[in-house]
């Protein structure tokens, strides 16, 4: 079976904006994600895991490697994928309903077709009745729902999301994390979510991919997550299953961890 | 405390006027500058007889082609001043090779006064209206342009991917991200570039015109009439309220968008 989406050796060097030397923020990558699966990706902080999905996503050209999507050469942007961003990414001169229906009006959809969607995606993810609000009136939490919305009402074969939730609460987090993995077993895509929460990365996929501290970022384990379907995302984390994967991936990781967090404190501090 | 604050407003009005009238009027007070009595009216008019100007201008219906006149030379100089800011905004703003050649020449035109150019205007467009439009232009344009051009240089690079990854051809992101964005900071200068418009058609009337409130006023300068002067002058500052009042009206509709404070954060 041919993966999904797979990189193949994939390696990003940026110029340094002093112009002298470079950075190079991924080195010979290989990550491949089968039709429908759900696999994170956790690293320590400035890592390069945005990277890595800016390049799946065809938003960044790798300085080398490549990648297929379903066996094809992506050459610019990924077509088959829709992206959730970290930071806000609304149009905030549109209302949340113009805002969902965005991708179809790019795509020369009938207007009142486009409408009657956006209305029962609005719905699907819990905002029936604040199509006419704009963001900036929106909760972070319904800011993400609308962000959802506007990348499933195009249903893309495949999902990028760089820490969506991130700058969520704990409760509304958890929420979102839920209402996601009940969308996605409804009509299981490919998707590559990446976070620097381990136990967001276990409670949602079927395998967590655990990279090294930058620069220079690589995989350094992989770790398949054989917890029953359907999941609760807070109930999950009690289980003892959870518990014994939480600690082998922590052990495997901790070091990263530790490793980048002095990198950025030398950073900062030199 | 808004409403007492709106009455205190209106004494400090009055009291100006009275201290006007009294410190005007010839023999009202004994003289304490000039020893002529007369002297003081003559340089500041008399706002007894500012009124009865402006009331006999609108009793007699005598300024309403004058005022017409100038409002449609700062409505048009306003209009064609913000489509020329925004289209060469947004075009040197997705353009750096373009917008690095022309800088210097940009800079420098800013630079100039160029109120100096409304002899050039006269020559090439007449007395009419349109030398005071290409006046008013040439001062709304900067401001438009360099807050369009700034809006271009700043639109947030997530919302750009997010409508790239979305399916956005290079000519929708024009419509749906450059241009709003773009737009919101043409109003976000509105009270300026409006101010401006005026200017340009009022400076372009006293030069050298035959209708609009610049012109009535540069009449009565030549005659030494003071009061029609400061009529003049007090009808364009009403007429300016107006105008900068509707702005804000027009602002309060088009940017409801804009977050503003105590709306923001509703829980679900």
């Amino acid at each position: 079976m041919t993966a999904s989406v797979s990189l193949e050796k994939i390696t990003c060097t940026f110029a340094s904006k002093s112009g002298e030397g470079s950075y190079t923020a991924v080195r010979d990558v290989d990550l491949a994600i089968a039709d429908g699966e759900f696999v994170s990706v956790v690293g320590p902080t400035g890592c390069g895991k945005s990277t890595l999905l800016n390049v799946a996503a065809g938003l960044l050209r790798p300085s080398s490697g490549s990648v297929k999507i379903h066996g094809e050469p992506l050459a610019g942007i990924n077509r088959r994928a829709g992206y959730m961003f970290q930071s806000e990414a609304l149009l905030p001169w549109r209302s949340a309903l113009g805002n969902v229906v965005t991708g179809l009006e790019f795509r020369g959809e009938d207007a009142g077709a486009a409408r009657e969607k956006g209305e029962a995606w609005l719905e699907r993810v819990g905002l029936a009745g604040f199509g006419d609000r704009y963001p900036h009136q929106l909760s972070g939490g319904m800011r993400k729902r609308v962000s959802l919305a506007q990348m499933l009402i195009l249903d893309p074969q495949i999902l990028l999301m760089d820490e969506p939730f991130s700058a969520l609460d704990v409760q509304t987090r958890q929420l979102m994390e839920n209402e996601l993995l009940e969308l996605w077993s409804a009509n299981r895509k490919s998707v590559i979510f990446i976070t620097h929460d381990l136990e967001e990365a276990i409670s949602l996929s079927d395998r967590v991919v655990v990279l090294s501290a930058g620069p220079a970022t690589r995989p350094i384990g992989e770790y398949v997550i054989d917890l029953p379907r359907p999941r609760d995302v807070s109930e999950i984390r009690l289980t003892p299953r959870f518990i014994e994967l939480h600690d082998r991936i922590w052990h495997a990781m901790k070091d990263e961890v530790l490793k980048g967090y002095a990198q950025t404190r030398n950073r900062t501090t030199s | 405390m808004r409403k007492k604050l709106w009455i205190w407003q209106l004494v400090l009005l009055v009291a100006i006027f009275a201290f006007w009238h009294v410190a005007t009027h010839p023999e009202l007070i004994p003289p304490f500058v000039w020893d002529n009595p007369n002297r003081a009216a003559f340089f500041f008019g008399e706002p007894v007889k500012i009124f009865k100007v402006i009331v006999e201008w609108f009793a007699g219906g005598e300024i309403y082609p004058h005022l017409w006149v100038t409002l449609q030379e700062t409505a048009l100089a306003f209009v064609i001043g913000s489509v020329l800011g925004l289209a060469i905004g947004l075009w040197l703003g997705l353009t750096p090779f373009a917008s690095a050649l022309l800088d210097p020449y940009i800079k420098a035109m800013n630079a100039m006064p160029r109120v100096v150019l409304a002899p050039i205007f006269m020559v090439w467009f007449g007395l009419g209206i349109w030398s005071k439009v290409a006046l008013g232009v040439t001062l709304v344009f900067f401001i438009v342009f360099f807050n369009v051009y700034q809006g271009v240089k700043e639109v947030s690079p997530v919302v750009l991917n997010n409508a790239t990854m979305l399916g956005a051809t290079r000519r929708q992101l024009l419509r749906y991200v450059y241009l709003p964005s773009a737009t919101s900071w043409v109003f976000s200068s509105l009270h300026t570039s409006v101010g401006m418009a005026f200017v340009g058609a009022v400076v372009g009337e006293y030069l050298g015109s035959a209708k609009g409130v610049g012109y009535l006023i540069h009449m009565a300068e030549g005659s030494f009439d003071i009061n029609t002067v400061f009529a003049g002058i007090l009808v364009l500052t009403i007429f300016a309220l107006v105008l900068d009042f509707a702005v804000s009206a027009a602002e309060k509709r088009l940017l409801v968008w804009r977050p503003t404070q105590g709306e923001t954060e509703q829980a679900l």
